[in-house]
């Protein structure tokens, strides 16, 4: 990062971190979590402990981190090397994500970046300016994505409620500072679950490794009632739904599955996973180590704050999650795509100099695709 | 400690105290040395080891009436007598091959008494022994056993079917639903283990002349069970495939880098060998390579921990499998292509 670059953007999150201490809390069982910070252009520090808001806002002042993170983990001696911190627990976390969804809009607002001469274009090949083909993809997510990754949310929580039982008072929904929004399960029976007991969670929520077996139809001498009923519980009455669409398809479609055979039912039902699974990350999901990106910090992918959501549904992050000053800001920039903050539109912009509001010059330099003008 | 009648203490010889048992019965370790008219008890201690030892389970009739009137409880000292005998050959193969082949046989009853309608004792006792032992609480609801999912989980993950993901059970409001045989099977690992620890952890006694000859035998027994393999050079297909991926020069996950390097690293090959594979990728940097991989060996970092290859099932659920016969139901990508001798 040039340095203009990271003078500003060191600046700038000190500032929010200054004027935002309300937003800026330890979680619960604060010093029982581990701790750890990012600062621009530098390596993880982590295996910190802070035990109250008070130590949590003193680093933050003393480090101008780019991104602070907190453990989903519990442990005895969260300050010591991983192999002695004494694991107690852990918090269920899911991360869904823009990017994982393949929606059409991504196109609209993609462009990238090449690793060798900086150029910034269209999605192609190679860059056209020095031809390399080592390119980096800078997306600047759209509304659509935010909707789209919404609704992975509701489908997320109803199979936590209603499947999994889990009590609704103990499930946190915040937008992630960046494309996409982090699940919290706290205080569940499901916090003792080692890596690989989430894992076969994380299929069950995908909808992965599913067998016809299950879902009605053996090997041998499939029978008509055998398969799910509209009104099952969990996966099934979701897989008769899909199937089936109404009650009045179901036995016409059985005829079809049986004929068509075994194995391409179990095609079926793995194609399933992409319209019906939800699109939660495994990796993070099975971590029970993972250092988690704090609420109430700043996300340095995009200068957008990581918010607690009270209503996910009405939640907008291009206006809640904006929270730095709007001072105007000179800054070069050339990119051909489009973007909007605060309800205002910026972009595309042709090898440009032009002064924006500071929350906007923080978001491009975050996502490199402008710099901070010399003059 | 669960208290136990004469009928368990027969089904379930794992749950007594194995010392105080004798001694409350007036038997002497000794005596089963030197007394030839208990010598009976010590061949049928060595019979109970040699069918595990063949994957067979012990499985007398419990239900015959003399059995039940004797004062001596065949079943019940046999088993103690080979604890000692498996304990003064000291070989582990034969421990676990008997502590799963008790296992079974335990399942066997517990099954039973979970669906003995007529007889409640029996069936509050099994519930009983899942929740005192293995910490599972399973409630009946009709013809099905309920478990809450978090103690499913953690008992299924030793399964490798499919058919014991928890994708393919019927799951409601928490809980899994389980028919009698499948609730038995879930606890079969950890009743082996618990078994198996027992057993471990109990003292040694000192050897008598009258058990020399049997742990002898126990000890030719054993030797059948080394296996020697061979592995060929070849690559599992997600490891080709990750290599195909990085000569393209397109990007691989990171969980694809671990996975390719873990089991390089695991085949035997030194970072030397193992960084240029990486010299195609979109963000290649000879040093960070080297780095990572020499953290992923154990030779640096804090903990140095050697991390090893994920589980064929890790592999699954990051989308970097590409099964094929060849795989040959191998669980973990380091199997593939080890041969048996």
């Amino acid at each position: 990062m040039l340095e203009n670059d990271l003078k500003f953007l060191e600046e700038t999150f000190k500032q929010y971190y200054f004027d935002h201490f309300d937003l800026i809390h330890v979680p619960d069982r604060s010093k029982e979590r581990e701790y750890g910070y990012k600062k621009f252009n530098s390596g993880m520090i982590r295996h910190m402990s802070l035990k109250t808001d008070k130590d949590l806002h003193l680093m933050l002042m003393t480090n101008v981190p780019s991104d602070v993170f907190c453990s989903n983990g519990y442990y005895s001696f969260p300050n010591l090397p991983m192999a002695e911190k004494d694991w107690i627990e852990a918090d269920l976390i899911f991360d869904l994500d823009a990017k994982d969804l393949n929606l059409s809009c991504s196109k609209d607002h993609t462009c990238m970046k090449c690793v060798s001469c900086a150029e910034i274009s269209l999605v192609q090949d190679a860059c056209p300016k020095c031809k390399s083909n080592k390119l980096d993809l800078v997306s600047l997510p759209c509304q659509n994505c935010i909707s789209g990754v919404k609704k992975e949310v509701l489908n997320l929580v109803k199979i936590l409620t209603s499947d999994l039982q889990i009590d609704d008072k103990n499930i946190r929904i915040s937008f992630s500072g960046n494309e996409g929004f982090h699940v919290y399960v706290t205080n569940s029976s499901y916090n003792q679950l080692g890596s690989n007991e989430r894992r076969d969670l994380i299929d069950y929520i995908k909808f992965q490794s599913a067998m016809p077996e299950r879902f009605g139809f053996p090997k041998n001498n499939p029978s008509r009632t055998s398969f799910p009923d509209l009104g099952d519980s969990g996966w099934s009455g979701r897989v008769a739904k899909e199937l089936f669409g109404s009650k009045s398809k179901r036995s016409k479609t059985i005829t079809k599955i049986i004929s068509d055979g075994q194995v391409a039912y179990q095609q079926k039902l793995e194609e399933m996973k992409n319209s019906i699974g939800v699109k939660i990350d495994s990796n993070v999901t099975s971590d029970i180590h993972r250092i988690f990106r704090l609420e109430g910090s700043l996300n340095s992918k995009s200068s957008l704050v990581k918010l607690v959501c009270q209503d996910i549904e009405k939640f907008n992050p291009y206006i809640e999650a904006c929270l730095i000053e709007d001072k105007p800001v000179e800054i070069l920039a050339n990119f051909p795509i489009k973007f909007s903050l605060k309800n205002t539109k910026f972009g595309p912009y042709m090898n440009e100099k032009t002064s924006v509001p500071k929350y906007a010059a923080a978001y491009m330099v975050c996502k490199g695709i402008a710099s901070i003008s010399d003059t | 400690m669960i208290s136990l009648g004469q009928d368990e203490i027969a089904k379930y010889p794992f749950l007594a105290e194995a010392g105080q048992y004798l001694k409350d019965k007036g038997f002497t370790l000794e005596q089963f040395a030197t007394d030839p008219d208990l010598k009976i008890i010590v061949d049928k201690a060595y019979e109970r080891i040699e069918s595990a030892a063949e994957d067979k389970t012990y499985y007398p009739e419990l239900d015959d009436p003399s059995e039940k009137e004797t004062t001596l409880p065949l079943n019940v000292f046999s088993f103690l007598i080979a604890i000692v005998l498996l304990k003064l050959s000291g070989l582990n193969t034969l421990i676990n091959k008997f502590s799963l082949a008790e296992a079974r046989r335990a399942e066997k009853f517990l099954q039973r008494d979970l669906v003995s309608n007529s007889d409640k004792t029996s069936e509050e006792f099994a519930i009983k022994i899942f929740r005192d032992i293995f910490s599972v609480t399973i409630k009946k609801t009709g013809d099905y056993f309920v478990i809450p999912i978090p103690d499913y989980l953690k008992h299924a993950v030793n399964f490798h079917e499919r058919e014991w993901k928890l994708v393919n059970r019927h799951v409601e409001n928490g809980m899994v639903f389980l028919s009698p045989r499948e609730s038995v099977r879930l606890i079969r690992w950890k009743l082996s283990g618990y078994i198996g620890s027992k057993i471990k952890s109990a003292n040694t006694p000192s050897m008598s002349d009258g058990f020399e000859d049997k742990v002898k035998r126990l000890s030719a027994l054993a030797k059948k069970f080394v296996v020697n393999t061979v592995v060929t050079g070849a690559y599992p297909p997600c490891i080709e495939h990750a290599i195909e991926v990085l000569n393209k020069g397109e990007n691989l996950s990171h969980s694809g880098r671990f996975m390719l390097a873990t089991f390089l690293l695991g085949r035997g090959q030194t970072i030397d060998e193992i960084a240029p594979l990486f010299k195609n990728a979109p963000d290649w940097n000879e040093k960070v390579t080297r780095y990572q991989i020499k953290q992923l060996s154990g030779e640096t970092g804090g903990s140095k921990t050697k991390y090893v290859c994920p589980s064929c099932e890790k592999i699954k659920s990051n989308n970097l499998c590409y099964i094929t016969p060849d795989c040959d139901n191998i669980i973990n990508p380091m199997q593939f292509g080890k041969k048996r001798l």
